[in-house]
């Protein structure tokens, strides 16, 4: 007994660590397998506020540019809206029967350097917003939101190695997954397209019908170059992604109105 | 005075982790060049104070640099590898000096505190980014990454340290 508490007197700073060591490596695997853990990440009060308040100060420094992109927006809106020959855009009723909500937030912690990216929004379940739902900015898609708090989210963003997301060809139903290999923040990999499809550089690529997240036919980016994976079944592509994913500021988040019964609907058949 | 020598402590632990938060997380040179400059702390803390007390700040330290930047607890683990190492390091770096009651920093040649301060980049990095990929297939991605980020950490953290020296020449 007396030789134990001397061993652990003796080894206590060793014992320490590797207590804490263990911690560490249990909050990294557990939150590895799952969402993000429930506390370890930034959408908590302290962190969410500090991160506001510097995007505040910040945002200042870009506000011409964002105005910018956000008239280019309003001026493609309306040319549809004209060319659909609704004469007055002002006066339009918004249809309560359409399947989605858009809800808009800014991004106060942007992420792209690392592995599994998550950026942190400034609108949490105060404002509607839960899990998996979309988030799009104005030149294309985001990710997915992946944690809420009552005032701020974090989206697990398409350059995280965690993200799968349904993609297709323009003006063709084949899809695949979008993956991201890490090697560059603005090109993701489209999976799964196979070989039989004729695909040329300069394709685009939008969002495809198969998940409940997005709704179809969203633009995400442009096909650079691709090339057979190894079993030669299928097209590994690379696309370079119409938005610049370094300088997102303004974000949408889509809440499909339908998802509980899509849902309830998907657990029948399981 | 230790009360003082405390407080100064404890400043700088939130001056760390903000200016890392807040600034180098942000700057994200050539894509993926984020120095981490909160190394700072372990260079900056006591020589002998008690080992546990270090331990246990690296870890909230950590902790809250992971909150901060959402990379689970890969931070923490890094951090408290090092604080345990530290002792080990000072040893390598400094010799039989590091022994002596009355030791300090300040004593010691410039390239002692470069090797020290470069020590414990190179194992703070090794631990993150290995973590951070988790696949050894990719194990010339973490050197890559080691290599080049560690690099500028040590850089940032000597020109911040010269910054806040109050050495006189």
């Amino acid at each position: 007994m007396q030789q134990i508490i001397n061993f652990l007197i003796r080894n206590k700073n060793g014992l320490l660590y590797v207590f804490l060591l263990l911690i560490a490596l249990g909050f990294t695997v557990q939150s590895n397998s799952y969402h993000q853990s429930k506390f370890l990440n930034s959408s908590n009060w302290l962190t969410g506020n500090i991160y506001q308040t510097s995007t505040n100060v910040s945002t200042y420094f870009s506000l011409q540019d964002e105005n910018n992109v956000l008239l280019e927006e309003n001026k493609r809106l309306r040319n549809l809206l004209f060319n659909k020959g609704i004469a007055r855009p002002d006066s339009v009723a918004i249809d309560t029967t359409s399947p989605y909500d858009v809800i808009t937030a800014n991004i106060i912690k942007n992420s792209y350097s690392l592995n599994k990216n998550y950026p942190t929004i400034n609108a949490g379940e105060n404002q509607g917003i839960k899990e998996d739902m979309g988030v799009i900015t104005s030149n294309g898609i985001l990710g997915i939101i992946d944690h809420t708090s009552s005032k701020f989210a974090i989206v697990q963003s398409i350059l995280n190695t965690k993200s799968t997301i349904n993609a297709k060809l323009k003006n063709s139903n084949y899809f695949g997954s979008l993956v991201w290999d890490t090697k560059d923040f603005n090109t993701v990999q489209l999976t799964d397209i196979p070989r039989l499809v004729n695909i040329k550089i300069g394709d685009t690529v939008v969002t495809g019908a198969m998940s409940s997240i997005f709704p179809e036919n969203i633009p995400i980016g442009i096909i650079k170059d691709y090339s057979l994976n190894k079993t030669e079944n299928s097209y590994h592509i690379n696309i370079s992604l119409f938005q610049d994913m370094s300088n997102v500021k303004n974000v949408y988040i889509i809440k499909n109105k339908n998802i509980v019964e899509i849902k309830e609907l998907e657990k029948k058949v399981e | 005075m230790v009360n003082n020598k405390l407080v100064l402590h404890i400043i700088r632990f939130f001056f760390l982790v903000l200016a890392q938060v807040l600034v180098f997380n942000n700057l994200n040179f050539l894509g993926y060049i984020n120095p981490m400059v909160y190394i700072l702390f372990f260079y900056w803390y006591p020589v002998k104070e008690n080992k546990a007390i270090l331990l246990i700040a690296s870890f909230f330290l950590g902790l809250t640099i992971d909150m901060f930047s959402d990379t689970m607890a890969i931070h923490t683990a890094a951090c408290v590898t090092i604080a345990y190492l530290r002792s080990g390091i000072m040893r390598f770096c400094f010799g039989v000096n590091y022994d002596f009651q009355n030791f300090k920093m300040s004593s010691t040649t410039t390239l002692q505190q470069v090797t020290f301060l470069a020590l414990l980049i190179l194992f703070h990095h090794l631990i993150f980014f290995s973590l951070e990929i988790f696949s050894f297939s990719n194990l010339l991605l973490i050197l890559k990454k080691v290599l080049i980020v560690g690099s500028a950490t040590l850089l940032l953290c000597l020109l911040i340290k010269s910054l806040f020296s109050t050495q006189k020449k």
